[in-house]
């Protein structure tokens, strides 16, 4: 360690989707380290402790070191050339970037799709056809006498949702904290996040819409029959209860997790979540929150959604924006064959995605921009190293709850921005394009004629 | 005889933690090679914690360490394996018109690995 | 800033001039309207084309999280209405609710150059902003919801009203908002904090506070007036949409006793109700509203008229949010703020044959045709709540041709027609040097704005030049050319170039020691930190800040991020 330390007061944490803003970093100016964070949790400690720079090449080209200009060419040719590109990944990069990747996807007439597809993917589903009802974190903390965790462990991957916006923080009319709440945690298992709750309801396993409606049947007064337990192992005098407490409380929240989405059912299950938050409206205040993971996955939603009216999925090739889940989404691209190439931005589907999706990754040109290596980054044609967003540049994220705010980096970093690496790429495609991509048969020059012959 | 289960797949805090050191070596590949098991199931199978079972589905297979967990934890007839590339390999591509391939509940097939014919 | 250009041939209405359809040119330089130019100079030849300065819209939804969520809650609404990218400008999807780039399209398209979002809680001013980069040609800028804070209520609650002023001004000039806007005042603790309940009337109690609207209302008047804002306090008044609200609306008009105060969307806020009955259909009372706005010059009041077909109806009124909801099924957004604000959203179909939405309409037209002053009742459906901009034409067309009016009053419920005095107004047509005034010159008065709305030797070169036609709605809908900052944007109907257009933002000053005030309530309430709320000029890109009467704020508050 230097002595030349620098301390950054109220930094962003962006490693998951609370996007705490009160991290004080120390740092160690001279060994391009941050060696203290206080107020982060375990999982914001490890994210500002082990980026530091690394010794890695500006490019890769099929695995050989390359300055970023011939990263950039060579990935420009590669989208100009292809038929059906797909850009996927932007949940951990700033909006500046997310924006620039939008654009550069409607300029190629290709496939734009975020991690939000394989994560809360089924609750944008759900939101478009049922609606939610939401709020900010601070509501929480201010109001919520009553919340209510469905399918999560926010303990091991949120685990300041709990000390700093949801369970103990004490707020303007929960003077008490903790005291004044009520805490259920719904889940198939026991968690390291169940001794936070008064009640906890264990589940069957893809039980959970049964349960779900049920809650609703009763919250408006219809007859559940007691062989509900069977079926989902919780007894009617447990979801009778819940319901009395729901119907009870001044301001209640759910915050809900992959549990839901990743499950049979997918949007069915969190559509009944909304609805039953919705239905309960008619009796008091209630709020429900999809509890997103990526540091800017909401960032990437509200991106998307306001260049094209949709939030992930988004298809440019007929020369508009189309929607559609299942066809425009990424495993469904790649486990189909269909993309030519693929354009990765901070995100590693080689190591999560499903294994014909991988083995399509495999046979197509890829260009990945990350800060480290990943196995994605392993197999692409061109890798960039690229700056990682908070801890060396500046830009906007998107909190679970929509709120934006401006990262303050920590220290400089010898390698370019995403924004800057896709700016450059999407500069480059244009000349080679000459403007945006027109699909085939938009502007015909003699339209008749050129069809009769 | 292999015998089926119901594999969850999710996050784990050392999981998220081991992810931002590196991917490619160390705790993180650990971490997600690890499949937590109910202690009773773990008995019936004639499993002890560190023992190597197989996973199977009809996309794929993976070979991965056990750990027990008490029945109040974790019911029989349970799995629990942190995300990784692992998981991935039991995953199905079909997403059901979602774009959400199913990485919870998948139904697998758990059978022991004699010691040696470990990796 | 484009070469210099030469109008010639066209038929001017420049009301804010007095220029009343006369044959004559206007010359453009660097973005600006001047005497003369080199005789060299690009012309274009406007014989048989009208010309106007671009249109100003004085209230409209367009940009931020709420439009955001509405537009996610309808991709059916996308899939039919599709903008296509062309060489130059980005593609985009419809609806009432329309992408970024298509809005700003769209908007040039209509002739329209610069329009005001009404409602954005400070906390979703930096995704406004963000949404502003995105949405080229138009100018814009944010009214910024500051009728439910409750930091502000807690200041008033005891009396400390110059502090209020400062806290007043500090929210202003951070979020680089244009004006402060208050939406049913108290409405949105009481949904958020007493089992969704609503305020009913002025002198309700705010929840746990000692608060009443009345009080609010007023002081928010008062401290308007004394910054010296260019746009006043915009008012959404309790009791949107329920029967009998006129008395609210005409007590709240009360309120501003001879100050400035702008009515938003007037015409939610016209009805009265049956004599003798507590729960009735509304009826028309845009007479009485009229005839107040008529004699009353420090009020104004943009009509918010409703046009048959979809809507989406997006407020901050999250109470009136619900009670749609309710009445008609479907989808529902409701969006809680942290310590500012409320949300709610809701698709909603008006229909010709439905007793209210047809009285809704005829209250609208009514309230056109009442005016006397068209400076001060302007031009709006407060888009997209009674209908979307897309619809501006046909309204246009229904104020200035009283035949197709008729036409189009035999479609709808004839018993709603009964309640208002539309048959009465037959006679009254706008000319196109009134249209030029509700849709331009209007707004950009009330606004404040002294370089829009008029094309005297200084304005900003934002021009519109439609082709004269018998038929309105087809005239106002597609003008031959658009000019957007002297720059050639749209020339036959067709995209020449891409424009990004400037976000418009005041500056109060404000006492810095207000920030003490302030800060501690962030730590208490907030989740965010105070040091990251103050939004940064690297939000702006191109960007003016329009004076007060007051001394503007010297520089970013110490509080703001510097990246």
């Amino acid at each position: 360690m230097s002595d030349n330390l620098k301390v950054v007061e109220n930094a962003t944490c962006t490693f998951c989707g609370c996007v705490c803003d009160d991290m004080n970093l120390t740092v160690d100016v001279d060994e391009h380290r941050i060696t203290k964070a206080e107020n982060a949790c375990i999982l914001g400690k490890a994210w500002f402790r082990e980026h530091g720079i690394e010794q890695r090449p500006f490019a890769l080209i099929d695995g050989h070191e390359a300055t970023t200009e011939a990263g950039v060419e060579e990935a420009a040719q590669i989208l100009a050339r292809a038929r059906f590109p797909m850009i996927y990944g932007l949940s951990d990069t700033t909006c500046e970037a997310q924006r620039v990747a939008v654009g550069l996807a409607d300029m190629l007439g290709g496939t734009i799709d975020t991690t939000t597809s394989v994560c809360h993917g089924p609750s944008g589903i759900a939101f478009q056809g049922v609606g939610e009802s939401t709020a900010s974190l601070g509501e929480l903390k201010n109001r919520a006498d009553m919340i209510v965790f469905w399918g999560g462990n926010p303990a091991e991957a949120h685990p300041r949702l709990f000390s700093r916006y949801a369970v103990t923080p004490k707020g303007m009319y929960i003077p008490n904290g903790r005291k004044d709440r009520t805490i259920v945690l719904v889940d198939v298992r026991r968690t390291a996040s169940t001794p936070a709750a008064d009640i906890f309801v264990q589940v069957k396993p893809r039980s959970d819409f049964e349960v779900l409606w049920a809650l609703r049947a009763l919250v408006k007064g219809r007859k559940v029959d007691p062989s509900i337990e069977r079926r989902t192992g919780v007894s009617l005098a447990v979801l009778e209860d819940l319901v009395a407490r729901m119907k009870r409380c001044n301001y209640g929240a759910f915050l809900f997790g992959m549990g839901l989405t990743m499950n049979r059912g997918r949007h069915f299950n969190s559509a009944a979540l909304l609805a039953l938050a919705t239905d309960l409206n008619q009796f008091t205040h209630w709020v429900a929150k999809p509890v997103r993971g990526h540091g800017n996955v909401t960032g990437a939603d509200n991106v998307v959604s306001w260049q094209t009216g949709f939030p992930f999925g988004v298809n440019f090739s007929r020369g508009y924006p189309r929607f559609n889940p299942g066809e425009f989404t990424t495993v469904d691209v790649l486990a189909r064959g269909d993309a030519d190439a693929a354009l990765i931005i901070a995100s590693d589907p080689a190591s999560n995605f499903p294994k014909p999706a991988i083995e399509h990754l495999k046979r197509i040109p890829v260009i990945v921009l990350d800060p480290k290596a990943t196995l994605t980054s392993r197999l692409a044609r061109v890798a960039f190293t690229t700056a990682t967003y908070g801890i060396n540049v500046t830009g906007t994220v998107y909190r679970m709850d929509d709120v934006a705010l401006t990262l303050r980096p920590a220290f400089p970093s010898p390698y370019p921005s995403d924004e800057q690496v896709l700016t450059a790429i999407r500069d480059r495609v244009r000349v080679l394009l000459g403007g945006n991509r027109l699909p085939a048969g938009a502007a015909p020059i003699a339209p008749a004629v050129a069809a009769a012959s | 005889m292999p015998e089926m289960m119901t594999l969850i797949g999710g996050r784990t805090s050392k999981q998220g933690t081991s992810l931002t050191h590196g991917k490619l070596d160390g705790e993180y590949l650990e971490v997600t090679s690890t499949v937590e098991m109910n202690v009773e199931d773990m008995a019936r199978l004639g499993l002890k914690n560190g023992s190597r079972v197989k996973l199977r589905t009809p996309e794929g297979e993976a070979v991965l360490k056990c750990k027990g967990r008490e029945t109040k934890d974790l019911p029989r007839g349970i799995l629990f394996l942190a995300y990784g590339p692992l998981s991935s390999q039991l995953m199905a591509g079909d997403t059901a018109g979602t774009g959400m391939p199913i990485s919870k509940n998948l139904d697998v097939e758990v059978e022991p690995v004699p010691d040696q014919a470990g990796p | 800033m484009g070469s210099p250009l030469r109008i010639v041939n066209g038929r001017v209405y420049d009301p804010a001039n007095g220029v009343n359809g006369v044959v004559r040119d206007v010359c453009v330089r660097d973005g600006k309207i001047v005497d003369d130019v080199p005789p060299d100079a690009k012309r274009i030849d406007a014989t048989g084309l009208v010309v106007m300065p671009g249109g100003v819209d004085i209230h409209c939804h367009i940009a931020g999280p709420k439009v955001n969520l509405a537009r996610k809650v309808q991709p059916e609404t996308h899939r039919d209405d599709v903008q296509l990218r062309t060489r130059v400008t980005r593609s985009g999807t419809g609806g009432t609710v329309p992408s970024t780039f298509a809005t700003g399209y769209r908007y040039a398209t209509l002739g329209y150059t610069t329009a005001m979002e009404a409602a954005v809680p400070p906390l979703g001013a930096r995704h406004t902003l963000e949404e502003f980069h995105d949405t080229p040609v138009i100018d814009k800028g944010f009214f910024v919801l500051v009728g439910n804070n409750l930091l502000l209520y807690r200041l008033l609650q005891e009396g400390r009203l110059e502090e209020f002023r400062h806290a007043l001004a500090w929210w202003l000039t951070v979020t680089k908002a244009y004006a402060p806007k208050l939406v049913n005042p108290g409405g949105d603790e009481m949904w958020k904090g007493q089992r969704n309940a609503n305020i009913t009337a002025l002198d309700d109690k705010i929840g746990a506070f000692d608060l009443t609207p009345r009080r609010v209302i007023a002081a928010f008047i008062e401290a308007a007036n004394a910054l010296g804002l260019p746009h006043p306090v915009h008012i959404h008044c309790n009791n949107l949409g329920h029967t009998g609200n006129v008395e609210t609306t005409l007590e709240t008009m009360r309120l501003a006793e001879g100050r400035r105060a702008h009515m938003a969307h007037i015409q939610f806020h016209s009805y009265g109700a049956v004599a003798g009955k507590s729960r009735s259909n509304p009826t028309s009372r845009a007479r009485d509203i009229a005839e107040y706005v008529n004699t009353h010059p420090n009020i104004s009041a943009d009509v918010g008229a409703v046009m048959f077909g979809h809507s989406t109806s997006m407020t901050a009124d999250a109470p009136l949010a619900y009670m749609l909801y309710r009445i008609a099924g479907g989808k529902w957004v409701n969006a809680d703020t942290e310590n500012e604000s409320g949300c709610g959203i809701v698709p909603f179909t008006y229909q010709d044959q439905v007793y209210t939405n047809a009285l809704q309409w005829a209250i609208g037209l009514e309230l056109f045709l009442l005016s006397e002053d068209p400076w001060r009742m302007v031009f709006s459906t407060d888009h997209p709540n009674g209908g979307s901009f897309m619809t501006y034409p046909r309204l246009i067309r229904l104020l200035m041709d009283s035949e197709f009016r008729k036409q189009q009053m035999a479609q709808v419920n004839q018993k709603a027609l009964d309640h208002t005095s539309l048959r009465d107004l037959q006679g009254r047509e706008y000319s196109l040097y009134e249209i030029a005034i509700i849709t331009r010159a209007g707004p950009a008065r009330l606004l404040g704005l002294t370089a829009k709305g008029h094309l005297g030797v200084g304005a900003d070169a934002d021009i519109t030049l439609y082709e004269e036609d018998d038929d309105k709605e087809k005239m106002f809908a597609a003008p031959r050319y658009v000019i957007k900052d002297g720059e050639l944007i749209v020339e036959d109907h067709e995209f020449r170039d891409d424009h990004g257009g400037r976000v418009l933002h005041v500056a109060p000053a404000y006492d810095a020691k207000i920030e003490q005030v302030i800060e501690p309530f962030f730590e208490d309430y907030y989740t965010i930190r105070f040091a990251n709320y103050a939004v940064d000029d690297r939000y702006l890109s191109h960007h003016q800040v329009i004076p007060t009467a007051a001394p503007a704020a010297a520089a970013t508050p110490a509080g703001a991020a510097r990246p």
